[in-house]
Parts: structure tokens; sequence; C-alpha cells
């Protein structure tokens, strides 16, 4: 690397939580108008990089040169001065506070008469420019938006400019709530800013987002860089081989062969939306994806299975307990200030009683059996749900739904920042539950996850559009469906 | 064309939401003029300039420790202490003020300073603030006791002067709460830094993250609520003309009563100081004048006022949740 084109020079940097080695001796960096992408596992140390180069974690060993300078007190205020910005995996927006005002905060130029008209300005130019249609307005509320656009806001204004330079972007997983179609204006507008000279860091779970956008590919395991190489240098096998994630499960799905469909009847639903090309029906031991543009009905048809299924609202047909694994999962999902096993039995308590009182040895089995089938990753199940990373606390969820008594599990889009070789794990689980008969209604976002279902129904505008089987499923006829407005 | 199919597609409802949600905004001002409207029937009378002069005369004080609580409350804390603040307050405008202002006006700042020293001392050592705001609740009335062991005191001269003002057309106490409402609202909702206040409650973190100091955030909060218990106070004395140690007990559960009323809430940063200002107006007016008015005995009128705030806040609670 020229040292005239970094910006950004990271040596030997470590960083400890406990006696967790988050980061272990880290060199990174990055150059002028370059887009590295950053993979690896849950917990591979991703994340702590990132909180380290935005300011908002400090090293306990190492050295951080910015532009050629070394850093000595290096924090938030001193990174956001040199111009990087960060979009964090868990969203930083202020819920109760207007799109504009959202921009406000990010700048601390913005003030004086007419500041909010300026902030509304900015990130309206901004979101126009990188989500062309996105359809917020700058007073709307952010609590009030859709998880997807909240991360739109969000993307958008780390690339707004007032009186500090933009230097350096981290995005760390910014696709996770958007459907393909923003998506892929995203990723086009971070290789058109690359062009224009900003530097970005991309981090994904999404290895084809990665290969596709990123100029060099960074892999990192265990708190350590053990490649870093140009994208053009690496394929797909090759990401998830250097990761250290099993590769050989690939395609399993497609071996799974058709299993039986005459079952009887578990879930039969209708969007509210008027004149559905179908109902949704789920036969037991079925696996049905929901697909579409993200926010188009999938999550409302699930609450309303769920609804259902306790006994909440008529006009469907639930047979069995239902069990949700939500997909937001800090608002919908877990208890953050519960522990990892008080966590995973709350869907089972009246399982884990003994006489009047809840069992902690009923329960901490429970969890325990869990931790071993799907290895959720902690030294002790007591400690708390919030030291557990992203995927980790997902594959708790998971492990809350399973291990309940429902017969149908709906998923609310719950791979939304889990990496690879979580989702894998979790892929065999839900098909081995399904050929032991429980039924899974699983919403997703990423078209790949389709092939693991059974039977997909394809959601426009709260309507189901399309129902496609598993033969004549593609990636083409899904977005097809998806968009085609006046298709023959 | 596709670009026009995308446009479509990518715009779907939130707006269709926005008759509830502008109900819900509505409804502190809705159940004020309910209450309007029930006086006006019971007794036209009163629906004049010396009625409402009468019926809102203790409404000033209590909307102004209603904004003091409503700060608290923006950054997800609580004020259990506004009352006896207020009057300690009372106590010390009753005397010291009256007799020497110099050491008046420097115990009252120093009261505010104590505020802010609250704030600092919560976001540092994480306390709750239901626990340090109980305890300072006991310093504050100790304090008034000590000061004005019976009721007693004078009220100075210029705040009699200025509490009784009569201007033109319009009654005090409703010019008052107009310019307040519209003086904290432009402070904490329209303002720039306003937003990084509210944001401090909404997501803490969002705000450390941007760069902004939470324990500033905090620190201006508690003061503002001191100076504001401090209005309150010198407002409740110039209309009283003396004081009490007692005599501001009621306001902390009133300020709280009248925070939520106004369509505020307890975390996330959601609050409307001019929302708060009509919530305490609400308050004021069925507490004693409507009840009055109809005719329920001095005994019952705190359980009708209580069913009267439960009314409101569960129809606020009923259009919150499908507006929500």
């Amino acid at each position: 690397m020229p040292a005239a084109d970094t910006i950004i020079e990271l040596r030997d940097v470590a960083r400890h939580y406990g006696a967790v080695r988050a980061l272990d001796g880290v060199t990174f960096s990055i150059g002028t108008g370059e887009c590295v992408g950053l993979v690896g596992h849950n917990g591979a140390g991703k994340s702590t990089l990132m909180h380290v180069l935005a300011g908002t974690g400090t090293p306990d060993r190492g050295s951080i040169t910015v532009n050629g300078a070394q850093q000595g007190g290096y924090a938030v205020e001193v990174a956001h001065r040199l111009g990087v910005r960060c979009v964090f995996q868990e969203l930083s927006l202020c819920p109760n506070l207007t799109v504009a005002e959202n921009t406000r905060i990010s700048h601390a130029a913005l003030k004086g008469w007419g500041w909010n008209r300026r902030a509304a300005s900015l990130i309206m130019g901004k979101l126009d420019e990188i989500f062309p249609g996105h359809g917020i307005a700058p007073g709307d509320v952010v609590g009030d938006l859709a998880i997807g656009k909240r991360q739109m806001v969000e993307v958008a204004r780390a690339f707004t400019v007032t009186d500090e330079p933009l230097q350096l972007v981290i995005l760390d997983e910014p696709t996770s709530s958007l459907d393909a179609h923003t998506a892929a204006q995203l990723l086009a507008y971070v290789r058109r800013s690359v062009a224009a000279g900003v530097s970005c860091i991309l981090i994904s779970h999404l290895l084809g987002e990665i290969l596709d956008t990123s100029d060099r590919i960074v892999i990192m395991r265990d708190g350590k860089v053990v490649a870093s190489d140009a994208a053009t240098a690496f394929d797909r096998d090759r990401l998830v081989a250097t990761m250290g994630a099993a590769a050989v499960h690939e395609r399993a799905a497609a071996a799974a062969a058709e299993g039986p469909r005459s079952t009887a009847v578990m879930v039969s639903a209708r969007p509210p939306g008027e004149d559905s090309a179908a109902d949704l029906v789920a036969h037991e031991g079925e696996i049905i994806g929901l697909a579409g543009l993200a926010g188009h009905g999938q999550t409302r048809l699930l609450i309303d299975i769920f609804d259902a299924g306790a006994g909440r609202s008529g006009g469907l047909t639930v047979a069995a307990p239902v069990a949700l694994v939500a997909g937001d999962r800090q608002t919908d999902g877990i208890f953050p200030l519960w522990s990892i096993a008080a966590n995973i039995g709350i869907r089972s308590l009246n399982k884990l009683r003994r006489g009047l009182l809840l069992s902690r040895e009923l329960e901490t089995g429970m969890a325990e059996d869990w931790q071993q089938r799907i290895s959720i990753r902690t030294p002790d199940l007591t400690n708390n749900i919030l030291s557990l990373s992203g995927g980790n606390q997902q594959k708790a969820l998971f492990a809350r739904a399973l291990g309940s008594d429902a017969r149908i599990i709906l998923m609310d889009d719950p791979m939304r920042g889990v990496d690879i070789g979580t989702k894998l794990e979790v892929y065999d689980l839900i098909r081995e539950e399904a050929r032991q008969g429980r039924t899974f209604l699983w919403y997703t976002t990423e078209t790949e996850e389709l092939s693991n279902c059974d039977r997909v129904y394809v959601f426009r505008d709260g309507r189901i559009v399309a129902a496609l089987d598993r033969s004549e499923l593609t990636e083409e006829k899904v977005i097809q469906s998806s968009f085609a407005e006046a298709a023959p | 064309m596709t670009p026009v199919s995308l446009s479509g597609t990518a715009a779907p409802a939130r707006r269709p939401l926005h008759p509830l949600r502008l109900l819900r905004t509505l409804l502190p001002a809705l159940s004020l003029i309910l209450i309007l409207a029930a006086i006006a029937y019971l007794n036209p009378r009163a629906i004049s300039y010396f009625g409402f002069n009468l019926m809102l005369n203790l409404a000033i004080p209590i909307a102004l420790a209603t904004l003091a609580q409503m700060f608290v409350i923006t950054i997800n804390e609580l004020d259990l202490s506004i009352g006896t603040f207020v009057g300690f307050v009372g106590c010390v405008t009753a005397t010291w003020l009256h007799d020497q202002p110099l050491l008046g006006i420097a115990v009252l700042a120093g009261g505010v300073a104590v505020y802010a020293g609250l704030g600092v001392l919560i976001h540092l050592r994480n306390l709750p603030s239901i626990v340090v705001t109980l305890g300072m609740s006991f310093v504050w009335q100790g304090l008034a006791i000590l000061l004005l062991p019976k009721p007693g005191g004078k009220a100075p001269d210029w705040l009699l002067g200025m509490m009784g003002l009569k201007p033109p057309f319009v009654p005090f106490p409703v010019v008052a709460a107009i310019v307040i409402a519209v003086v904290v609202h432009f402070g904490l909702m329209r303002s720039s830094y306003g937003a990084v206040l509210r944001g401090a409650g909404g997501n803490g973190q969002a705000i450390d993250r941007a760069g902004w100091s939470l324990l500033k955030t905090k620190m201006i909060m508690f003061g503002l609520a001191g100076v504001f218990g401090v209005f309150s106070g010198l407002a409740l004395i110039g209309i009283t003309t003396s004081a009490d140690a007692n005599i501001g007990n009621g306001y902390t559960l009133l300020s709280i009563a009248g925070v939520i009323l106004g369509g505020g809430e307890f975390v996330g940063g959601r609050v409307s100081p001019i929302g708060a200002v009509i919530g305490a107006l609400t308050l004021a007016l069925a507490a004693s004048p409507l009840l009055t008015f109809m005719h329920i005995p001095p005994d019952w009128q705190v359980g009708a006022n209580g069913i009267i705030l439960i009314v409101v806040l569960a129809a606020r609670a009923l259009l919150g949740r499908r507006g929500g």
C-alpha cells in the first residue's frame, strides 16, 4: 500500500473484553478512494474494529495513524473532525426525532436560523441521490418508519457533508434490512462515491455484495486479520473457506427430496389486500417462503397468523400453537436485561414450572440443551443476552421458538446480519425440524434463502402476486413478480 | 417504464395514519375544550375575564412546575422533589427575597445549581433519579420548615405587582400560559440544540456516538428543571402573597400528570411543551372549579379529579395504540 494514499492505518491494535480477545493484534489500513470489504464470522472482531476506527472504542494497545499523523487521544470527536463516519449495525438514530432532526444530530454545523430547513434539504438531497423514490419525508418521525427506511436514512446521513470533510464511511451490514432493490441502489452509490475519492469499508455477510462492490477484501477470524487481497483474487468458495465456515454444507437443500405434501393443513391465510392471486397454505412439515420487496405485507401477515394462533383474530385457519422468531431482534426479540437462559425459556414457561414457581434448573437445562444443539458461543448461559454477538443472540431466539411446544414457526427475516456459518447451521436445523413435522413460514429478504423452501409466495402491496413451487423457483421469477406492475 | 413503477412501489403507506396521529396530538387541547365546555354549560358566567382570572390563577405555577418536570422526563428521568422544591422556593421568596433580596437571589441560584449537580450525580454514578430526587424532596422540605416553621412571610411587592397584572381583553393567566408555552416550545422543539437534548432521551448512545456530551445534556435539563421550579415558586407566592413550607407538596404528582396528559411519555424523549402547559391548565380547571360547579362536595373532589385524569389518559392510550 503506498503510504501517501493511506488515510487510516491501525497497527497491532488489541482490545479485550474480560477474557474474550475481540481484537488480537490487528494491522489494517485503507487508502483514498478504496472500498475494502470486511468479512468474517460473528464474533471475529469486525464490529470491534469498526468501533476503534470510529473512535467509540479505545484499543488496549496499538497505534492509530490518520493522514500520516499518529493520533494520541483518538475519540469520536476527532474521528468526526477527520471525516470518519460509521453506520453501526444496531441503528443509531433517535426514534423520537424527525429525519431532519436526526441529521442535525450528526452535524454540529447545522444550527442557527433555518437549521431545520437546511438539515431537511441536506438529507433529502442525499436520499434522492442514493435511493431515488424512497418515499421518506424530512418531517417523518424516525420511530414511525419501517426498519428498512430507518436504515436508508442512517446510510444517507453518513454520506451527508457540511463543514467537516468526508473521508471514510464505514458501513456495518448496511443492507441487512434493505430489500434487493434498495440494496443494489446503495451499492451502486458506494461505487460512485469511491470513484469520487471517498473511502469505504463495507461489512456484510452477503458475500456476493462484498465480491461485487469491494476493491480489496480483508478477512478476519478470531480477532485477527487472516487474509487481505484484491477482490478479484477471491471467489465465494475461497472466501468461505478462509473464514473457516463449513463449505461442505452448500446446497444440501437441493438434495432434500420433495417431502410429504398431502399432510394436514396447518395454516391457511389470505392477506388483507384485495384480489390476491392465491391463499397462503402451509401443510404440516412444509417450509413456506414469503418473498418480495421489504415492507410489502409479509410481516403483517405473519403477525396476523400469530394473533390467530393466540386466538386473537378470526378469518385465518391456524391449527397448532405458533411461535415467532423476530427479525428486528433489538425491539421485538430479546429481553435486554435478562440472561441468555431466561431469554430462551420465556416461550416455554409452563414446561419449566415446578409447582407454582419457575425452576431455575429446568430453565438452565433447557438452555444448555439448546446451546449444545446450535452452539451458542458463551462461557455461561446466565450471562446477560447482550454479551452475545448479534448472530448468537439470533440463535438464542431460534432456540426460544424451536424449544417451545409450537408446531408452526413464523420467521420474520431472522437472518439479518447473521454470518454465513451460523446461517448454514440454522438452515440444517430448520430442515431437520421440518422433517419431524414442524411447519415453517419464512419471510426473507435474501433471495438465496428461498431455495430452502418448498413453496414461495411473492408479496406486493400487501397482496400475494405469485405462488412458486420449488421446481419453478428462480431468482428472476421472484424479482419479476415483485416488480412487474404492468407485466403481461 | 420501470422508474415510474419504482416510485410507485417505494412510497407505501404512512400518510393514511395521519388523521389518528393528528387526533392524538390534539387530544390535550380537546380535553381542555371539553372541560371548558362543561364549565360553560354548568355556569355560563364563569366564562368571562374575571372568571378565567379566578379559575386559572393557580394554573400558572402548576404549568411552570409541569414544564420543570417535563425537562427531566425528556431525558428519561423523573423528579419527585419538584413539589417540595417549589415549597422551598416559596419560603425563600416570602422571607429572604423580601427582606434581603441579594441573599434571596443567591439562595435561589444555589437551588438551581444543586439541581444541575443532581443531573451530574445521576449521570456519573448511574443512579436511579427516582431515588435521588425522593431523597432531595426531604431535604427541600426540611430546609423549608427550618426557614418558615409557621405559615407566614410576605411576597416582594414587585412579584405581587407582576402576578396581579390586568392586561386588556385577555386574562393574565392565559397570556402567561401562551408566552411560557411558546418560549419553551421554541427552545426545546425548534432550536437546533433542543433536538440534541430530546435525542438524548430517544437514544442516548446515538447522541454520544455523534460526539455530544450526555453529561452536559443531563446537567442542562436538570438545571432547567431547577430554573422552572424557581419560577413556579415565585409565581405561586406572587398569587398567595405568603408562604407555607407545605405549599407545593401536591405539585410533584400534578406535574407528572400534566406532562403525561399533555402527550408526553415517560421514556423515549417524546414530550410536548405546549401539550404540557395545556395539561396543566386542564388539571387546574378539572381540580376545583369544574367540580365545584358540579356541586360535588369537597370531600369527593380529589377522587373525581383522579377519575377525570384516568379517562383522559385512557383515551390517549387507545388512540396511541391505533395511531402508533
